[in-house]
């Protein structure tokens, strides 16, 4: 079991898109074990130019920061088997949780 | 879309007026021209080309002169190159980025990584909130979005890409920002199936460039496709990146209008001048043709020589021959350039034809000649601009930098290979045709020699002798002959000679005979003048001899006289004495 996942959702307001990836990582994370991850939520609109000087372009971002290396997803996370291997979280969670999850997703 | 757009693309022909779209300059001289002034201000501008055209230099150059020129702080959002990268590039050109950066220019490295996933849609909202910090930040004026395409291609959903493109226009059109996207087109002819199809639609202008190969030179060019309410002129321009930056070849500063002169200005060969009716016209184009060796650069060098002798500039381009080479060639011919060099009354350009595309060519020398300032242009041989490249961006050059040239009103004299009978050149030909002075060299063989002949086949506006003359070189300079005609062939060298000789002879010969004719009279007059004399004598002779015998007749008869007195004395005595006989 690897060590703690370190997430960060970076959206931008209540916008549709940043919503939707909002709900779809709750729903994906919903069956993983809350020690086994953190996450923070960060709303690029409060100073959008740091984000875009931290290399955040666009939203929905999700960055796994650690464990190293750091990945990268753009977009609404609708792929959520894909977005959980590339978490890092598939294994973790179990093919169970990650196969309830699949179809979710606008 | 405004249909406003038509009707002041009539009046912008009218050079300005009527136009309503306020331009913001890019500082690259061609296509300020070929705008009229540069992108729509607080509008925004489309250039579509395929990798390598040059989109990212030119939206680079445009931000970089407004700032270093205009003092108008732009933003640069790099999604494609790192902003470094960007940076070193640009410092090629010679432009300082870093120290326009502190005050004037913002980087936005916008590349997304290799390493990122998508999954589901995004949007750039958060791209757009926080340029629009930066640009209240630093009063913005201009940006630039280079290439846009590889951001929006992540989305891989062309009603998606359509989605976030109106979202960035909506937030331009508000920000008042002069604004420059690039993106890559592959064929920019075909853009109509391309993803900038709607884009093109909702931008003010789109300019497309070019890039090919046609045997193995690249060719660059520009085109304005569209340009709401303003004209700009149509058609390709070649373009090149040069070693300072992006250089779009443009028709003169006046296209149409140009002033006639009815100035003047020497060949540099008199008689030649006297051909032509006192010289070439000021700022006229001149073309000499001919075979290879027959004498077209040395025609050109006189002209060089006149024109330098005169104070003025000239700018001497000389394809494939080196300078030092061609000043000491035509030092053979008595043609010393190298005064006016020195002087630097003379420049000469000498490049290797090869080395670049005809375009190329075209855009260094009209930079050249902005810089230069020269009255006077000789091009040896035009006809080098075909080597590459293929004929029609030959052609196209060549008739572009004739015309700029005319426009500046600089006399020019291009060289050009043409031989009769042989093949001519679309180049010679099409020049042939703007040309108003066309000077024909060709060789005469007559008698198992070749003689190098001048005519002058057309000469517009002046009046200009028709008549075949010989040219002939020499360590004093070139001078013109006269050539004869003799059974309707002209004949020149060994035959102009020969005639020459016969004709001198013939003189000769008649001379000596008048001589000899002359002088048999004398004799003849003195012989006559001697028998006279002698004649003369003898009469003189016989006149002395009657005198002589006249007065011993006289003698005789008073003798006689003498004698009868005395008898009769003796005879009659003293008494008889007074009485006289016969009385």
């Amino acid at each position: 079991m690897a060590g703690v996942v370190v997430l960060r959702l970076y959206l931008a307001g209540e916008g549709p898109n940043s919503t939707t990836a909002r709900l779809n990582l709750e729903r994906l994370l919903a069956g993983v074990d809350h020690a086994g991850y953190s996450l923070e939520v960060v709303d690029c609109l409060r100073d959008p130019l740091r984000a875009l000087e931290q290399g955040v372009l666009v939203t929905p971002t999700l960055v796994r920061v650690e464990p190293e290396p750091v990945v990268t997803i753009i977009g609404t996370l609708r792929d959520s088997r894909g977005v959980m291997d590339m978490l890092g979280l598939a294994r973790a969670v179990g093919a169970a949780a990650a196969e309830g999850a699949r179809h979710d997703g606008p | 879309m405004t249909r406003a757009t038509t009707d002041t693309e009539g009046a912008g022909s009218q050079e300005g007026a009527g136009e309503t779209v306020r331009k913001a300059a890019t500082g690259i001289p061609g296509i300020d021209a070929i705008t009229r002034g540069g992108f729509p201000e607080a509008r925004t501008t489309l250039i579509l080309g395929g990798p390598g055209a040059g989109k990212t230099v030119l939206a680079l150059e445009s931000m970089v002169n407004a700032a270093r020129l205009n003092h108008e702080p732009g933003i640069f959002v790099a999604f494609e190159e790192s902003s470094r990268q960007i940076i070193a590039n640009a410092a090629t050109f010679g432009w300082d980025l870093p120290s326009l950066e502190r005050e004037k220019l913002f980087f936005l490295d916008a590349r997304v990584s290799p390493m990122t996933i998508q999954s589901g849609d995004f949007d750039i909202t958060l791209m757009l909130a926080g340029l629009e910090v930066k640009a209240r930040e630093m009063g913005a004026r201009r940006i630039v979005l280079d290439g846009l395409d590889v951001l929006l291609a992540l989305l891989d959903d062309p009603v998606r890409e359509r989605q976030e493109v109106y979202r960035l226009h909506d937030w331009l059109q508000k920000s008042g920002l002069t604004a420059v996207i690039t993106g890559k087109a592959t064929d920019v002819d075909r853009h109509g199936a391309e993803r900038y199809a709607f884009m093109q639609f909702m931008v003010d202008a789109v300019i497309l460039l070019h890039h090919r190969m046609v045997d193995r030179v690249s060719l660059r060019g520009l085109r304005v496709a569209k340009y709401r309410g303003t004209g700009f002129d149509e058609g390709e321009f070649p373009m090149v990146i040069s070693p300072t930056g992006i250089q779009v070849a443009t028709f003169g500063p006046a296209i149409l209008g140009h002033d006639v002169s009815t100035e003047r200005v020497s060949t540099g060969i008199p008689r030649l001048d006297n051909m032509l009716d006192g010289g070439y016209y000021r700022g006229s184009s001149v073309l000499v043709s001919g075979a290879p060796g027959v004498a077209k650069t040395t025609l050109a060098a006189s002209f060089a020589r006149a024109t330098c002798a005169q104070g003025e500039r000239m700018l001497f381009v000389s394809f494939d021959e080196a300078a030092t080479q061609l000043v000491r060639n035509l030092q053979s011919v008595g043609i010393d350039l190298a005064p006016f060099v020195s002087a630097g009354l003379l420049r000469i350009h000498a490049v290797r034809s090869e080395s670049r595309s005809a375009e190329d060519h075209l855009i260094e020398l009209q930079r050249i000649i902005r810089e230069f300032e020269p009255r006077g242009l000789v091009l040896d041989p035009i006809s080098a601009l075909g080597k590459t490249g293929g004929e029609i961006a030959a052609v196209h050059s060549s008739l572009r930098l004739l015309d700029y040239a005319r426009a500046l009103g600089i006399t020019a004299l291009s060289t050009s290979l043409m031989s009769q009978g042989a093949n001519v050149e679309a180049t010679s030909m099409e020049i042939s045709t703007i040309a108003d002075t066309w000077i024909h060299l060709a060789y005469s063989i007559h008698g198992g020699e070749r003689n190098r002949t001048l005519t002058v086949v057309k000469s517009r506006g002046m009046r200009h002798s028709n008549q075949v003359r010989e040219l002939i070189l020499s360590d004093a300079g070139v001078t013109l002959a006269d050539v004869f005609t003799a059974g309707g062939e002209v004949l020149v060298g060994t035959a102009r000679w020969e005639y020459e000789r016969s004709v001198r002879e013939r003189a000769e010969r008649e001379r000596l005979e008048r001589e000899h004719r002359r002088r048999v009279a004398e004799q003849n007059v003195a012989r006559l003048e001697a028998q006279i004399a002698g004649l003369r004598a003898e009469l003189e002779a016989q006149r002395s001899e009657m005198e002589v015998v006249g007065a011993h007749e006289l003698n005789v008869a008073e003798r006689r006289q003498d004698g009868q007195e005395a008898l009769r004395r003796l005879r009659f005595g003293a008494n008889d004495a007074p009485r006289t006989p016969g009385s």
